[in-house]
């Protein structure tokens, strides 16, 4: 039998001998779930019509077509107009980008910060994994919905960066611990121990030797994030404690809607549904890839076991 | 093991004085509230306001350790503080945690519970209508926020439940019962449950979807495991074997996951107040910090932070009962 590249794989689910990379194996994977599938392009689709979206109708989404407020949707506003003569089409764009944009920078921040946090905890160990941990153990005491609603007073007319920041500083701590974990069981391992023997200083080996062998996990952990911090972020702009007005996010959107909900569905039905596909997109996407990436996740074990 | 819990309590313990040391300083240097007076009309005197602030130790001028060794010195002789309206903190929070904590144990209970049964019946009937059904409800429910699923909730009663059953078994979805209502203790609690159903259901079933995805993932681990095979092969029958021996290996990482949840469950529980009107915690903590109140607020922090002490002591509790390997330690 030949000798395998460490890359290359032969392909377990064909068996038909063929070499192929992991690259193409995961892509194969992800490909064959369709949910998955559907899923990303769900999620592209989203992104383009969000962008592309405002384009294409002339309506702002601070206008005001004061002779027709408060209509439902017709040809001139796709999905009706708010009290104030606003396209709901528009804002719900506007809205959707936000949520989008914060969603994935969030996701980005948070699963970095956990990264390099539970890493460091793991691999030196001692102190600093005491006191990491600790930090940890803090945070997740206070739900990071009260902290970010208390602190909602410090950003109110900052930039929308800010509230970016706070949500992925606090959203990082199980993320970190199972990081850690990871990184306890790697530091034993020879690669790592002969990086360290031949005195490749730390941050080099957390950096290049730790994280890129639990990047499956990481890629994982960022997908499904975004939809975490997606449902965060409506959730305290719709208390008005997130993005402020005049700009507008799927949250406070649907706040901006409920008080009416019964009335004029349209407020809230367009925005709320949008919220719900984006999330539902990322996520079964998420699952999708932890299939793809992790041959070793319960999913697909399962799946090899009933055959 | 009573030395373990003992450990982990006096560790609780520790961390919720922090967390409640950390909230008050935020919530101290976030808020303020001389703006609430000096935006009245017309404005009071800069002494009087001063007088005021320092009397409800809302000072912002006073250097915070001061005000928090004040406000931490009431508490431990069990005051904590009035409100922005000069009532004792205490005597309405104990109106109002009687409110949350109904929402939460039906939610935590329910959650939990119907989540572990769909998390089960999804692993024994995987691939089954039935699994698939539940799976994608989950998915859908996990992707739904709770304000939002509270809001649809609200449409799908009113537009239609409420319009095709008749008035007797309407939902409510406005406070916890009907201010004017009289009559026998049976018609006040249907009044009651009529009020109850909604909100309950808004965070119970976002509950329900999470643990059935661990629990389902769980169980089919422990299904293909060795140990079961040996009970079925030693005469166990297969459901049995499943109950017996699989349903409480698989719960163990349960444990673990409803002292996570359970600050899921609290900010949950903050929408649906809010949204269905009943009058707890969460509703009072959002209106507080609109109004700057920030003994309210640290009131708030206190009661979130040692639920989740709870919570969590429970999930060492169960952990210690699910698994006997922690008892021995």
């Amino acid at each position: 039998m030949e000798v395998l590249r460490e890359a290359e794989v032969l392909d377990p689910d064909h068996e038909t001998g063929e070499i192929i990379s992991r690259g193409r194996l995961v892509w194969r994977r992800f490909l064959r779930r369709k949910s998955a599938v559907a899923g990303g392009v769900i999620l592209i689709a989203l992104f383009v019509v969000a962008f592309a979206g405002p384009h294409l109708t002339r309506w702002q989404y601070l206008d005001q077509d004061l002779s027709n407020a408060l209509q439902g949707p017709s040809g001139n506003h796709w999905f009706g107009t708010t009290q104030i003569g606003q396209d709901v089409f528009a804002r719900t764009m506007r809205g959707l980008q936000k949520s989008l944009v914060i969603g994935l920078l969030t996701a980005f921040f948070s699963t970095g910060t956990a990264a390099v946090v539970g890493a460091s905890a793991g691999y030196f160990g001692g102190w600093v994994d005491r006191v990491l941990m600790w930090i940890v153990d803090l945070l997740l005491v206070l739900p990071s919905f009260l902290i970010i609603a208390i602190l909602s007073p410090q950003f109110r007319g900052k930039t929308w960066l800010l509230f970016v920041v706070l949500l992925a500083a606090f959203s990082w701590m199980i993320t970190a611990r199972i990081v850690r974990g990871l990184t306890l069981s790697l530091r034993e391992r020879e690669f790592i121990q002969a990086a360290r023997f031949m005195g490749v200083p730390s941050r080099t080996i957390i950096f290049r030797h730790l994280l890129p062998n639990m990047s499956s996990f990481l890629i994982i952990d960022a997908t499904l994030n975004v939809g975490g911090a997606i449902l965060a972020e409506s959730g305290l702009s719709f208390f008005g404690f997130g993005v402020q007005p005049p700009d507008v996010s799927l949250g406070t959107l649907i706040a901006d809607g409920t008080p009416s909900f019964l009335t004029y569905p349209w407020l809230f039905l367009f925005a709320g549904g949008l919220l719900i596909v984006a999330v539902l997109a990322v996520n079964v996407m998420g699952d999708g890839l932890r299939d793809a990436l992790d041959p070793n996740s319960s999913a697909v074990k399962a799946r090899t076991r009933t055959k | 093991m009573l030395k373990f819990l003992l450990r982990r309590f006096a560790n609780y313990l520790v961390l919720v004085a922090l967390a409640t040391t950390m909230g008050y300083f935020l919530a101290a240097t976030s808020l303020n509230a001389r703006a609430n007076y000096e935006g009245r009309n017309p404005r009071p005197s800069q002494t009087s306001i001063d007088a005021k602030l320092n009397e409800l130790n809302l000072n912002n001028h006073t250097p915070v350790v001061k005000r928090f060794t004040r406000w931490a010195g009431d508490f431990v002789r069990g005051d904590m503080g009035k409100t922005f309206d000069e009532r004792p903190v205490w005597g309405e929070m104990k109106q109002r945690m009687g409110v949350s904590l109904r929402l939460l144990l039906l939610g935590s209970l329910f959650g939990a519970a119907l989540g572990v049964a769909m998390g089960v019946i999804g692993a024994v009937k995987q691939y089954s209508f039935t699994d698939h059904f539940t799976t994608a409800w989950a998915f859908v429910l996990l992707s739904t926020p709770v304000f939002l699923l509270a809001v649809l909730l609200k449409f799908g009663a009113v537009k239609y439940w409420n319009a095709h059953v008749p008035d007797s078994v309407h939902l409510y979805y406005v406070g916890e019962k009907n201010p004017g209502l009289t009559g026998t203790s049976f018609v006040l609690l249907r009044d009651r449950i009529a009020h109850l159903i909604l909100p309950t259901l808004g965070i119970v079933l976002g509950q329900v979807a999470f643990y059935s995805r661990y629990q389902r993932n769980s169980f089919l681990d422990v299904m293909g495991s060795d140990f079961l095979r040996t009970a079925q092969a030693k005469g166990l029958r297969r459901r049995t074997a499943l109950i017996k021996h699989g349903l409480r290996t698989a719960l163990i990482p349960m444990a673990t996951f409803f002292a996570y949840s359970f600050g899921l469950l609290l900010t949950g529980a903050t929408f649906t107040e809010k949204i269905f009107g009943w009058h707890g915690m969460g509703e009072w903590f959002i209106d507080s910090i609109a109004k700057n109140d920030i003994n309210v607020v640290a009131a708030v922090i206190v009661f979130s932070a040692v639920l989740i002490l709870i919570a969590g002591l429970i999930a060492d509790l169960l952990y210690a009962a699910l698994d006997p390997r922690v008892r021995i330690r």
